[in-house]
């Protein structure tokens, strides 16, 4: 050690005091969480007291410090390897005996593990393997001036693949989207998380306009789903009218609620912008819940009516006279794939509809005007643009695409409630937007991947995968802090090819 | 007639009056400059004048319309540009963009040869087209602030300290291009500056501020004569 330390620019005093001073963050952080666990006894509720995790958590945390303060000192990189696995060893056997509540204070659970079973050994093998790998591999960059300029010129290089292939990518992801269904046609549970995906990629579609664009921050944009969803349940329950009537109506009264609260904000900005948003959408989901009357409160609307064939054909299996059965209708036999595969091929059009017309607002002026105005309203005030009804569009059109989203999202489930309508849906959609980078169409489709997909794909992992998408945001926020694809290209080209442009732009 | 007409115009800052009856003229044709120390006025007069903040008390006149109670978008489309403090550009927007944005309440017929004439006032620009307006030096941020009230096809031109912030080469230079937009161009600018030497050489007339009122008033030439001008705000300068 002593011949390790005398290469080292720091002494072994400072050492000590780091990692003294990391045990004590370990203990601040793991004290509430890891600590203390609330247990149901015959006499009550009672707290007990969990004094191993905290224990493993400080030394994982002092072990792990170790490992990064040899490889910031460029020391052995086996060392680092070990300490590296020794650490995730320990945070390993600290989940472990997180969930087991039963074998505490036993031989460490790991081994137990390892003798156990083969199955469980081989897993513990190729995790060991998997953070070797990592180690080592974020360790060979180490270099001291190397790694910045690597990962810099990386980094640059991909963004001028993507800037200069942004119409390949889209069309690629266009005509992966669309083949999807031919894929996992038989698979219900993948053709359904793709169609939550593309209702929220939608909607961060829609909130883009007013969030990336026209820069107002939105925290109410829930209230225009729910405006869309409830105007279709309920047009389609009192009026009878049908799905392909409503989608426009619902768009439509979304829009004007979207003026409505566009009116009394005119004048804010920033914070205080996004508190009346915010209260906005809650006063419209209290309405919801508290106008019994009207809209069933807590208890929503059910079995509001799927939508049919353009009007020419249902999906149901049994269907009243005089109305064509789907199947019938192309002579293929029934299945009741037929209505989910409609469903999500319904909601790409309409995402891809709004995305369209995105994509071309921005070349047109009144687009034009909302970047400039997110960019300063003063100067936009001086060259004659009008900050009221610019602003007022970028709200209502927003509204609009959210309005359409809920009239599908009502149909789709086919019941509603305020409870689909909180706070937290305003909260994922605008995170949609600002992981994507604002302003990105193609940000937005990773975004609501990553957002939405991966947590439902990871069901599985139950708890734990809350952990992993906060470990993942964290990361998000580390080394891409303006989201993920977070690059504006000017409008207009003129006359020029995109990789010259792009090739000749400063950064 | 005058072209712009303040008359006892006076503005406040909440309880705060900056403008303390101020009257003054522009007339067709001319460069008029405003000189005055840090917080005189000068801005918050320009700024009057685009409506933002409003006239408290007095009018101001356009061509003959009362303009004092217009809002700031209508103002700009009877024909007055300007280039305000701070300059003010679309930092994420292109230079392209950001000459778009100020042509945005012109007919579109225009577009092209109001182009050309920015990129023959300045060339720079035209090498940075494709730039993002914010990575651009402060010369040329100010230069295209001033190409993009241009856009918007001004018969008056307001300025608000085009030279602040700018190494003195590129000073000279902007201000020799402001005069050749007055002469060529035929637009009449109305110039707030600091920098009082170069502005009362440029303008045919000049007014001095202090505290909200003006005190001075003359031919540019007679004010850089004047022994009061040079103490306050010549001398140890140039």
């Amino acid at each position: 050690m002593s011949s390790l330390l005398t290469s080292s620019r720091l002494t072994p005093g400072e050492i000590v005091k780091e990692l003294a001073f990391f045990a004590v963050l370990a203990v601040m952080m793991s004290v509430m969480i890891l600590g203390v666990e609330t247990v149901d006894r015959p006499t009550g509720l009672e707290l007990a007291l969990r004094w191993d995790l905290v224990l493993i958590a400080i030394c994982a945390t002092v072990v792990g410090r170790l490992a990064l303060i040899v490889r910031r000192e460029h020391l052995s990189r086996l060392l680092q390897a070990i300490l590296i696995v020794i650490s995730a060893l320990m945070v390993f056997e600290m989940f472990v005996r997180f969930r087991d509540l039963d074998d505490r204070w036993v031989s460490p659970v790991t081994f137990d593990m390892a003798t156990q079973s083969v199955g469980r050994a081989i897993f513990f093998i190729c995790l060991i393997a998997v953070v070797f790998a990592i180690a080592y591999f974020s360790a060979s960059k180490g270099r001291p001036t190397g790694e910045e300029d690597d990962t810099k010129k990386i980094s640059a290089k991909l963004q001028v693949v993507y800037r200069t292939n942004t119409k390949k990518i889209g069309m690629f992801g266009i005509a992966f989207f669309i083949i999807f269904p031919l894929i996992f046609g038989e698979n219900r549970s993948a053709i359904d998380l793709a169609t939550l995906v593309m209702i929220y990629i939608m909607l961060g579609w829609g909130l883009n306009i007013v969030v990336g664009l026209a820069g107002l921050l939105d925290l109410g944009y829930v209230a225009f789903y729910a405006v869309g969803a409830y105007s279709y349940a309920l047009l389609s329950q009192h009026f009878g009218l049908s799905f392909w009537l409503c989608l426009p109506m619902a768009g439509l009264f979304s829009a004007s609620f979207g003026i409505m609260l566009g009116f009394p904000v005119l004048r804010l900005r920033g914070d205080y912008l996004a508190i009346v948003t915010l209260g906005f959408g809650e006063i419209v989901r209290v309405i919801l819940i508290n106008w019994y009357n009207l809209t069933g409160g807590p208890d929503g609307i059910a079995s509001i009516e799927r939508p049919s064939f353009f009007g020419l054909a249902d999906f149901s299996r049994r269907v009243p006279e005089g109305v064509t059965r789907f199947s019938d209708l192309f002579g293929i036999e029934y299945s009741s794939m037929h209505r989910l595969i409609f469903l999500y091929y319904l909601i790409l059009i309409l995402a891809l509809v709004t995305n369209f017309v995105t994509m071309r607002l921005r070349k047109l002026p009144i687009g034009r005007a909302w970047e400039a105005l997110r960019e300063d309203e003063i100067a936009c005030r001086s060259l004659g643009i009008n900050p009221t009804n610019t602003k007022l569009s970028a709200f209502a059109i927003g509204a609009m695409f959210g309005g359409f989203a809920g009239a599908f999202f009502a149909t789709r489930q086919g019941f509603i409630s305020p409870e689909s309508f909180t706070f937290l849906e305003s909260a994922v959609i605008l995170a949609i937007v600002v992981m994507g980078g604002m302003g990105s169409q193609i940000g937005v489709v990773l975004a609501a991947i990553v957002m939405i997909g991966f947590p439902e794909m990871f069901r599985e992992l139950a708890e734990y995968r809350m952990l992993i998408f906060g470990a993942g945001m964290v990361a998000i926020m580390l080394w891409r802090p303006r989201g993920l694809l977070s690059f504006r290209d000017p409008t207009i080209l003129l006359g020029m090819s995109k990789k010259e442009k792009v090739a000749g732009e400063k950064p | 007639m005058a072209m712009l007409k303040i008359e006892g115009v006076h503005t406040f800052y909440g309880n705060i009056e900056a403008l303390k009856g101020i009257d003054m003229e522009v007339n067709e044709g001319e460069i008029v400059t405003l000189i005055g120390a840090n917080g005189a006025g000068k801005t918050t007069l320009l700024m009057t004048c685009c409506g933002a903040p409003q006239v408290s008390k007095g009018r101001i006149l356009f061509e003959g319309t009362d303009i004092s109670r217009m809002p700031t978008h209508d103002i700009c489309r009877l024909g007055i540009q300007q280039s305000p403090e701070g300059r003010r550009i679309f930092p994420r927007m292109s230079v392209f963009e950001n000459l778009q944005m100020g042509a945005c309440t012109q007919d579109p017929k225009h577009f092209d040869s109001d182009l050309e004439m920015v990129f023959d006032l300045f060339p720079r620009l035209k090498e940075r087209i494709t730039q993002r307006a914010g990575t651009m030096s402060g010369g040329e941020q100010q230069m295209l602030a001033i190409g993009r009230a241009l856009m918007g096809r001004p018969r008056l031109l307001l300025l608000d300290e085009p030279s602040l912030g700018l190494a003195p080469l590129v000073v000279k230079q902007i201000f020799e291009t402001i005069k050749k937009i007055n002469k060529e161009n035929k637009v009449t600018v109305f110039l707030v500056e600091q920098n009082a030497f170069h502005a009362l050489k440029l303008a045919h007339r000049g007014y001095v501020m202090v505290n909200g009122n003006i005190t001075m008033s003359g031919g540019g030439a007679e004010l850089l004569a004047n022994p009061e001008v040079r103490a306050a705000y010549l001398e140890g300068g140039h």
